[in-house]
């Protein structure tokens, strides 16, 4: 099955361009992006705080069930202008990735359609690899927790 | 019948990724490869039957003993790291999609 999504990540380089067109318009692309109660939708977190303007703020976090914090992430937003682009920080809290820099560009294609694209600058070209490989990785652990039920039932 | 391995839980495990790299640069029979480990040489025997399974690496028997080689088209498929990435990017923007349409008929 072919995605609509495009991952640019070149050998040696410390970037990833994520290329996407939507059947949306552009301005309600961008309100995915800058409304707390969309973006906790679509991201499935839990909007702390986001303060959505130049030299503006953000923070959200997902907790489990029991009231665990499983992810949590903030960024500073350095630059917004409305329907074309945002240009932020981001950063995963205690996991050892450093800030990443992120310029999304929302780009109208018609009235009805819209493409975003999303530049990622990491610190080192090793943190950029790390963060590509991190749901892979995922899958390997999926793969055994999966291996440890087959495993279990049979015992 | 054999169970087909995972070629993810294949190389999961450290040792086995080892003796994928020592692979990579020449041919190898089991006893040199056992060389390159402080493990018990069945051990190695194991780790190899394992990558074996799942044709990660081919055998090949030359004369008494069997060559391990490196099978290149099915590394390709695990080098191929990026596409988990790209796939949770994808169910996230289509989740996003998804919301987006139904927005403006709930104002």
């Amino acid at each position: 099955m072919e995605g609509k999504t495009i991952v640019n990540a070149q050998k040696g380089v410390q970037e990833i361009i994520i290329t996407r067109t939507f059947d949306l318009p552009v301005e309600l692309l961008y309100m995915a992006y800058t409304k707390a109660d969309l973006i906790e939708q679509w991201m499935g977190n839990r909007v702390l705080n986001l303060e959505n303007k130049t030299h503006g703020s953000y923070r959200f976090e997902t907790r489990d069930k029991h009231g665990q914090v499983l992810f949590r992430a903030n960024g500073t937003i350095h630059q917004v202008i409305e329907n074309q682009n945002i240009i932020r920080t981001f950063e995963m809290e205690n996991t050892g990735f450093p800030v990443q820099l992120e310029f999304l560009d929302f780009e109208p294609i018609h009235p009805r359609a819209s493409r975003l694209n999303m530049k990622i600058i990491f610190k080192s070209i090793e943190d950029r690899d790390n963060m590509l490989k991190l749901p892979f990785v995922q899958g390997i652990n999926m793969a055994h927790l999966r291996l440890q039920n087959i495993i279990e039932k049979k015992l | 019948m054999k169970s087909r391995r995972d070629v993810f839980q294949a190389i999961s495990d450290p040792t086995r990724r080892a003796i994928l790299i020592l692979l990579a640069t020449q041919s190898l029979t089991a006893g040199s490869i056992a060389s390159n480990f402080d493990t018990a040489r069945p051990t190695v025997s194991k780790h190899l039957q394992i990558l074996t399974e799942c044709r990660l690496v081919n055998q090949e028997q030359q004369g008494r003993e069997i060559l391990y080689h490196l099978n290149a088209d099915k590394i390709k498929e695990i080098e191929d790291f990026i596409e988990p990435f790209r796939r949770l990017w994808d169910e996230r923007f289509n989740k996003l999609e998804q919301v987006m349409k139904s927005y403006p008929s709930k104002k």
